[in-house]
């Protein structure tokens, strides 16, 4: 793969009169990579996104592409091309036109704009459809075409706003195969945006985890499933169960935790927050439906927790327990399916086990919206 | 019950209705085809298309119409560019501003058409001369000031038209072609201006027929180039002729095939694009089939008997000659008229009869040749009667026979000298 051309965003605020929508963002993209930004929506991606291609001017801070900074530089005058959240095609030209509109602004002839739409449609596995008309496309049809104009274009970055947002769910898990094994190919960095933790998690080399204008972590997927800064990219990023509490004592990488409702919990520290919490300091833990295990009745110590078993779910590759703690806390918990090994437990006392490192310990903060 | 009965009150009240509305352009339209002196449809005289022939001989009505097709023409170009400024500003100006640019820009319409051609007059009068220029510069052109005056309230109705589309433009389109690398200009051209297209077209027709029916602000800016309705207005002054319906005609005929031929073209892009959407994608990329032009098309069918009536018509014009017929009717009338001189005189002779008998009693004798008034050609003679009562009554009758009802200060004096 090429080195291709990076992205940094250094010091990046955005304002809208007062409204902050982006604050302080430093984000180093390297060349080549499938960046994601990962937030709910109305968290200033798109924003962010605007400001890479050139549609909006930062409030302080800079954009450099390629270590070039892009300050006065207009939108079609950068290396980048948008996928724009609502695709944007040009609604009166055929495909081919669209595809190839950037070859027409730089005055190539019909016969070659030709023979690269045809190149490109067959890539995008829409052979032989150049003559339609946007209307005339199934809206993943479109989808891939919008991906074409952009590619047609020859970029540095792709910036891909919520592509996929439009389309149903069988679609959506296709397109996503699809645009990582089109980035592999074409070797360029792509920036998508998504509020979609899943689309993140499997197409991304790296993803940042927005909240409310502010970035909270950089890493990739792996870590922020398992190791998340914060309580807002715990929550947010898949399904998590969260006990809040004090932190009751420090032991090296790991916390003692008195949670409200169900007793004295151990868990370790997220990397980024080692040795910055301390006795008494508010906290909150998170432990993931998969990390439970069913221990036998009666076990008890700092990584068991006792529940009632409300209902069962049966989802196929697993089970979904819902139960109830002490005190009314609801706790998720995911038994993988093994066959026939699974007993029912509606009604019933339960307790359940965790291993220590599986349990992320976090200063207390905002989570993310249900 | 009830409901028939409604049934035929909606029926009846749409025929009055369209009688309302289109009964004064029928009528127009037959009388163009009568050789009658004066615009009538009865009595009917002769089938003719002289009416034609004339109007295209009349140096003022030719005048008109090319001034005319000179100031519609800059109307429209002027309209429709300021009326597209214009709806671009509505759509970047700050949302706040917005309403009040709306009302102040759309206020022209509102404002008499009087006005605008006096306050046009006035103002460019006033820059004529601070710009230290003679009568006859540009400024004070009629063509100019006509073209400027329309077009300060005919550029509002365009705007009005053009933001109604515009406001269904994405203007993420116009970012993605700057995306793409396209300058501003091109952007503009290539994608906005093709997506107004439809509406851009329809804001100039819009200031075509605005241009070419206004009277009330041209009739203070024409100078030397008056219009075809200031031409016509003029005329109308010294009488009317048959030659006015035949340009009436004209122009019905007209803007009924410009309306067929819009209709059939739109019917027509709706079938294809209804083609388009149930094709199949093997259809598509083999070979598209397009619905005939006529299928499911009736303003198309229509189109086409329209086009075939004017072959008729135009074929009818050129082999036909009503010289014979209205040789007839002139015959006709004289033989009439003949006879009425000499009903009258045995009138006259029986009435000095009576008056010889009844010397006291002159109301008797002078209601008897009322009740001959409202017929065809009776009444012609009927003032007649009265007034040459006494003396040489039949040169009297013999001068005024066209003397009708309605009309009767402006008749044409061609129908005297035929009677004759
Ligand atoms: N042009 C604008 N003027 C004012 N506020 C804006 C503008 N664009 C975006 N915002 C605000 O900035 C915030 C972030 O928007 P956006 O970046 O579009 O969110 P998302 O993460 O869903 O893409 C939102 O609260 C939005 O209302
Ligand atoms: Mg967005």
């Amino acid at each position: 793969m090429s080195a291709g051309v990076g992205v940094d965003l250094e010091n990046l605020w955005i304002r809208f009169g007062d409204f902050v929508a982006v604050r302080d963002a430093n984000v180093n993209i390297n060349g080549g990579e499938f960046f994601s930004f990962l937030g709910p929506s109305g968290c200033g991606k798109t924003t962010i996104l605007r400001a890479v291609s050139g549609f909006l001017d930062p409030s302080e801070g800079n954009v450099l592409i390629g270590g070039k900074n892009m300050k006065g530089i207009g939108p079609n005058k950068r290396p980048t091309a948008l996928i724009f959240q609502n695709l944007a095609l040009f609604p009166l030209m055929k495909i081919w036109e669209n595809i190839t509109f950037s070859m027409e602004i730089k005055g190539a002839s019909a016969a070659q704009r030709r023979k690269r739409a045809d190149e490109l449609l067959d890539m995008i596995a829409l052979p032989g459809q150049g003559d339609k008309l946007p209307s005339e496309l199934s809206g993943g049809q479109r989808q891939r075409v919008a991906i074409a104009r952009a590619l047609c274009a020859e970029p540095d970055v792709l910036l891909l706003d919520e592509p996929l947002s439009a389309l149903d769910l069988k679609l959506r898990q296709h397109m996503r195969t699809e645009l990582r094994e089109i980035q592999q190919r074409v070797g360029i960095t792509f920036i998508y945006i998504t509020h979609d933790q899943g689309e993140a998690l499997t197409m991304s080399d790296s993803i940042a985890v927005m909240r409310a204008g502010v970035i909270d972590q950089i890493a990739d997927g792996k870590t922020i499933y398992n190791d998340p800064n914060t309580a807002f990219a715990a929550s947010f990023v898949g399904e998590n169960n969260v006990f809040r509490g004090k932190v009751k004592k420090v032991m090296d990488n790991e916390v003692l935790i008195s949670t409200n409702r169900s007793g004295d919990l151990v868990a370790r520290v997220s990397t980024a927050n080692q040795g910055k919490m301390s006795e008494g300091d508010a906290a909150m833990m998170f432990i993931r439906p998969e990390a439970f295990t069913i221990a036998p009745t009666g076990a008890a110590g700092d990584h068991f927790v006792t529940a009632r078993v409300n209902h069962e779910e049966f989802e196929g590759n697993a089970f979904n327990i819902f139960t109830e703690g002490e005190g009314g806390k609801e706790i998720k918990v995911s038994i993988p399916n093994h066959g026939q090994s699974f007993e029912d437990h509606t009604g019933q006392n339960i307790t359940l086990e965790y291993e220590t490192r599986n349990a992320v310990a976090v200063p207390a903060g905002e989570l993310a919206a249900e | 019950m009830n409901t028939s009965f409604l049934r035929i009150s909606i029926w009846v009240y749409l025929a009055i209705f369209f009688a309302y509305l289109l009964g004064p352009l029928v009528i127009m339209s037959v009388t163009a085809f009568n050789s009658s002196g004066f615009p009538r449809m009865s009595p009917w005289e002769c089938l003719t298309f002289q009416w034609f022939g004339e109007l295209f001989q009349d140096q003022r009505i030719l005048n008109g119409i090319k001034n005319s097709l000179i100031i519609g023409a800059g109307t429209v170009a002027l309209s429709v560019a300021m009326g597209l400024a214009g709806a671009l500003m509505l759509t970047q100006i700050w949302p706040k501003l917005r309403a009040t640019y709306y009302t102040i820009i759309i206020a022209p319409i509102l404002i008499p058409g009087v006005v605008l051609g006096i306050s046009t007059l006035v103002f460019w009068d006033r820059i004529n001369r601070m710009l230290g220029l003679g009568a006859d510069s540009f400024l004070s052109n009629g063509i100019f000031l006509t073209v400027i005056g329309q077009s300060t309230f005919i550029a509002s109705y365009c705007m009005l038209v053009l933001v109604a589309r515009l406001q269904r433009y994405d203007m993420a389109l116009t970012e993605a072609a700057l995306d793409l690398g396209a300058t501003h200009a091109q952007a503009f051209r290539k994608i906005m201006l093709p997506f107004m297209r439809p509406a851009i077209a329809s804001a100039a027709v819009l200031a075509f027929l605005a241009s070419f029916e206004n009277y009330n602000t041209t009739t203070f800016t024409f100078g030397e180039y008056p219009t075809l309705t200031i031409e016509l207005a003029q005329k109308v002054r010294y009488g009317i002729t048959p030659a006015i319906s035949a340009l009436a005609f004209i122009i019905v005929a007209l803007t009924v095939f410009f309306a067929l031929l819009n209709e059939a073209k739109l019917k027509r892009q709706e079938l294809v694009a209804a083609a388009r959407k149930e094709a199949t994608v093997e259809e598509l990329a083999g070979k598209i089939k397009l619905p005939s032009f006529f299928a499911g098309n009736m303003a198309a069918v229509l189109l086409v008997v329209f086009a075939v009536a004017t072959i008729t018509v135009v074929g009818t014009a050129t082999a036909y000659n009503p010289a014979q017929c209205i040789a007839d009717v002139r015959e006709q009338k004289q033989l009439e008229a003949e006879q009425r001189i000499q009903e009258l005189r045995k009138q006259r002779e029986e009435r000095r009869k009576q008056q010889e008998a009844q010397e006291a009693e002159q109301g008797e004798a002078q209601s008897a040749p009322k009740p001959s008034n409202n017929s065809g050609f009776g009444n012609v003679f009927a003032p007649n009667s009265l007034g040459g009562d006494g003396d040489d009554g039949a040169s009297d009758t013999e001068s005024e026979p066209s003397n009708n009802s309605g009309f009767g200060g402006v008749f044409d004096p061609n129908s005297l000298q035929s009677d004759q």
